[in-house]
């Protein structure tokens, strides 16, 4: 149910569907869309950008808010810290536990190695569980692993490094058998092929899904399995600060327990940094599909140590964020949405992009819609939006078809008293995913001997723009090669003296630019939500008002 | 603004939030009990009644709007029993489940569960279907479960329905779903190096080169009338 003047365009959305069933909308060439993501694009908003100061990317444009985590100041003070003190000690600690440290975690195991995973909220809390569209690998007789190489890389405007892209499209069908080996629960047609569905930007029918819960349903089989396994996980306990030794390799990380505020000492001879990505940052002011704890940590300590960071530059916006009703602002509409047939129309109607075009152009051209054309729909909050016209999926496939193949995205509007199967959904563009990261090889190495990074915290497997699908792709391809590379890895290599020099040098860096005392502490943890009612209160009070909660500066 | 009681205590907040949101208003930091703030997670299962009504009800915090004199608690962490098994030395059977999940034949189908549970699954269904020995059915009807553990809280037996849904759908996808050839196929031709020679043309292919290649590739229809 809409409030009474978006029901009026609605009813003209209604009106073209009979026309907009037989009406293909055409693709942008090269040109218009280089031309139209230049215009609306955030990415190409450089106004919010600033240049990195310090450290391996100096010099280099990143959206401010980036820029404030990656220069931020350490939580430690090295001097203070005892690092003969050892609480674990391992051959692979795995920070982050979604689909990539998960990976990672089991095959380290597998391959001899002892694990410790670490991760900010519960096992399993990531933004694997929230994504819901599916997988893509290129298994189909119609497609091969060239095809999805070619759709990758035109979709990363051709940016994307080779040789990561190779290994993402080669591992893929591998990915998918393993997951279901582990119980994974495809979708399947009923001659027992995998039922695969198109995405923007994908020439073939590639995805593979789980109803829309695909991310859950691989983040849950992976979760039991670290269970079963006995791999041993530490829960609201992220890490603060990489250790390194006096050669320049990995030596463990420092983490805190939330709860507590102990630090925690973990002696390890190598780090897989699977932290995700940094939508809690809002960039550019915008809301995110992102879990709570997504705040770019691991970039914060490997840019720290020393790491270099690729595509920084460069987030992706998901063309549908939910617009309408204000307590799902901002959150994911599945692109599954539109590759079963939705279309974007505007306020009268009219489609005016593709739905299946690469994401960055369909973002771009609903920002277009809104602003520069005014077709779009406001709500009673002010906020804008065009419509993902979702009724047309049964009037293209059926009855029946939204409800087998949406029940998510069903259940989360029927709250709000709006059918989907007979009503569209207001979107508008949403922080979804950091399309750069911690430059890696394809085992998953980084610059920094013994250190290892997977899933959205690494960069450079999409260039500047992810396809759908791919992520749920790479977390696994990834974070089983890290895992495996990892421990090789700690089964010849030679410890050193473990130190925090790195810090030290960091936080001079930082004075010695004079911006040791205009940015924040970082890595940020948890974004700050509570409104403070109190700001009446002394400073001490205040603090001691907070104590036992986790400090922010 | 409209009252709610958090843990007992009055605030005042702004309609149209969610329970999340209006902790937040409040005051409140969340550690525990927040995780992917769009109902996937589970993270934020949430107990609450009302000033005049005992009724206890349950939901996700990040999901359901606040009302008028809701009293409202979270349930950041319930001790609940997982069995610990090896997939492949498991066989697809309700004995199977059983023998892993013994008290599953103590539910007396008093249907609390389902009434629990805010993905309005049929809990207690899929426990009689796992007594039945129906794992496909199992997977099936708990297939949209966030694993909130609110059934889990609930049940007066103790009986834990979202890991034994967890086990039906593992136990079907592992050995009850049909298997697809062309992956089996696929994954051999990669093996055989069958796309080495393209993919590696393709690595040193230009960026002009790949533009042309992109533009000019034909695009599968999404779908077929």
């Amino acid at each position: 149910m809409y409030p009474t003047h978006m029901e009026e365009t609605i009813r003209k959305v209604e009106a073209t569907r009979g026309k907009r069933l037989k009406e293909t909308f055409a693709r942008l060439n090269d040109t218009d869309k280089t031309a139209l993501l230049e215009k609306f694009h955030p990415d190409f908003l450089t106004e919010d950008m600033r240049k990195l100061v310090v450290g391996p990317n100096k010099g280099e444009l990143t959206p401010k808010e980036m820029a404030d985590t990656l220069e931020g100041n350490s939580r430690l003070d090295p001097d203070k810290i005892d690092l003969s003190r050892v609480d674990y000690d391992v051959d692979v600690l795995v920070v982050g536990c979604g689909g990539a440290g998960a990976s990672a975690a089991l095959l380290a195991q597998e391959n001899g190695a002892n694990v410790l995973m670490v991760t900010k909220l519960r096992l399993g809390d990531a933004n694997t569980v929230g994504a819901q569209a599916g997988t893509q690998a290129a298994d189909r007789p119609e497609d091969s692993p060239a095809i999805h190489y070619l759709d990758t890389i035109g979709g990363g405007r051709f940016a994307n490094d080779p040789a990561l892209v190779e290994a993402l499209v080669k591992d893929a069908p591998s990915v998918i058998k393993w997951l279901e080996t582990l119980g994974v629960n495809w979708d399947k047609n009923p001659d027992a092929s995998m039922h695969e569905l198109s995405g923007g930007g994908a020439s073939r029918l590639r995805l593979h899904s789980a109803r829309d819960y695909t991310g859950l349903e691989e983040m849950r089989v992976l979760r039991d399995e670290i269970k079963n396994r006995n791999i041993n996980y530490l829960e609201f306990a992220p890490a603060i600060e990489l250790i390194l030794d006096d050669q320049g390799q990995i030596a463990g990380a420092v983490l805190v327990n939330l709860e507590t505020n102990e630090l925690i000492m973990v002696r390890a001879k190598t780090v897989i940094l699977a932290t995700g990505g940094m939508g809690r940052l809002h960039i550019q002011g915008f809301a995110t599909t992102n879990h709570y704890g997504a705040t770019a940590d691991g970039l914060v300590l490997a840019y720290r140590a020393g790491a270099k960071l690729v595509f920084i530059d460069t987030m992706q916006y998901h063309p549908t964020g939910a617009a309408y009703p204000i307590q799902i602002l901002g959150q994911l509409v599945t692109e599954k949405v539109r590759t079963l047939g939705a279309q974007l129309v505007n306020r009268e109607g009219e489609q005016f992009i593709n739905p299946l075009e690469p994401r960055d152009v369909v973002a771009s051209a609903n920002i277009r819609e809104c602003q520069e054309r005014n077709l779009g729909i406001k709500t009673p909050t002010g906020e804008i939006g065009v419509w993902l016209d979702s009724p047309m999926i049964d009037r293209l496939r059926g009855a029946g078809t939204i409800a087998r193949e949406l029940p998510a995205m069903v259940r989360q509007f029927r709250r709000f008293n709006i059918d989907i199967t007979r009503e569209p959904m207001l979107v508008y563009p949403t922080l979804h995913y950091q399309n750069g990261g911690i430059k890696i090889d394809p085992s998953g190495a980084t610059g920094i001997p013994g250190l290892f990074a997977a899933g959205e915290s690494a960069g450079g497997i999409h260039g500047r723009n992810r396809l759908i699908g791919n992520s749920t792709l790479d977390i696994f391809v990834f974070g089983r090669r890290a895992g495996q590379a990892a421990a090789e890895y700690a089964k010849q290599m030679k410890p050193g003296a473990p130190t925090l020099d790195h810090v030290r040098k960091w936080q001079a860096e930082l004075k010695a630019a004079a911006i040791a005392e205009l940015r924040p502490a970082s890595p940020l943890l948890l974004p700050n939500y509570a409104r403070q009612p109190y700001d009446y209160l002394s400073d001490y009070a205040r603090q001691t008002l907070t104590a036992g909660q986790i400090k922010l500066a | 603004m409209i009252d709610i009681y958090i843990m007992g205590k009055r605030y005042q907040v702004p309609e149209g939030l969610t329970i999340l949101t209006a902790m937040e208003y409040c005051g409140y930091r969340m550690i525990r009990g927040c995780g992917c703030r769009a109902g996937f997670c589970g993270a934020c299962a949430t107990v609450y009644n009302f000033k005049n009504d005992s009724q206890l009800k349950f939901d996700l915090a990040c999901q359901k709007t606040v009302e008028p004199d809701m009293y409202l608690t979270q349930i950041p962490f319930f001790p609940a029993v997982k069995a610990q098994y090896d997939l492949e030395e498991t066989e697809a059977t309700g004995e199977q489940m059983l023998l892993l999940y013994p008290k599953l034949a103590t539910c007396f189908g008093c249907n609390t569960c389902t009434k629990t549970c805010p993905q309005e699954l049929e809990v207690m269904w899929f426990m009689s279907d796992a007594l039945r020995g129906d794992v496909r059915e199992v997977a099936n009807k708990s297939f949209d479960c966030v694993m909130c553990g609110l059934c889990a809280a609930r049940c007066p037996q103790g009986l834990v329905p979202y890991n034994i849904g967890l086990l039906g759908r593992r136990l079907y996808g592992r050995y009850l779903a049909p298997t697809s050839q062309h992956l089996e196929d696929r994954i051999s031709e990669i093996a055989a190096g069958k796309f080495d020679a393209e993919l590696a043309e393709l690595e040193q292919a230009s960026e002009d080169e790949l533009r042309w290649r992109y533009a000019e590739r034909d695009i599968e229809p999404a779908y077929t009338d």
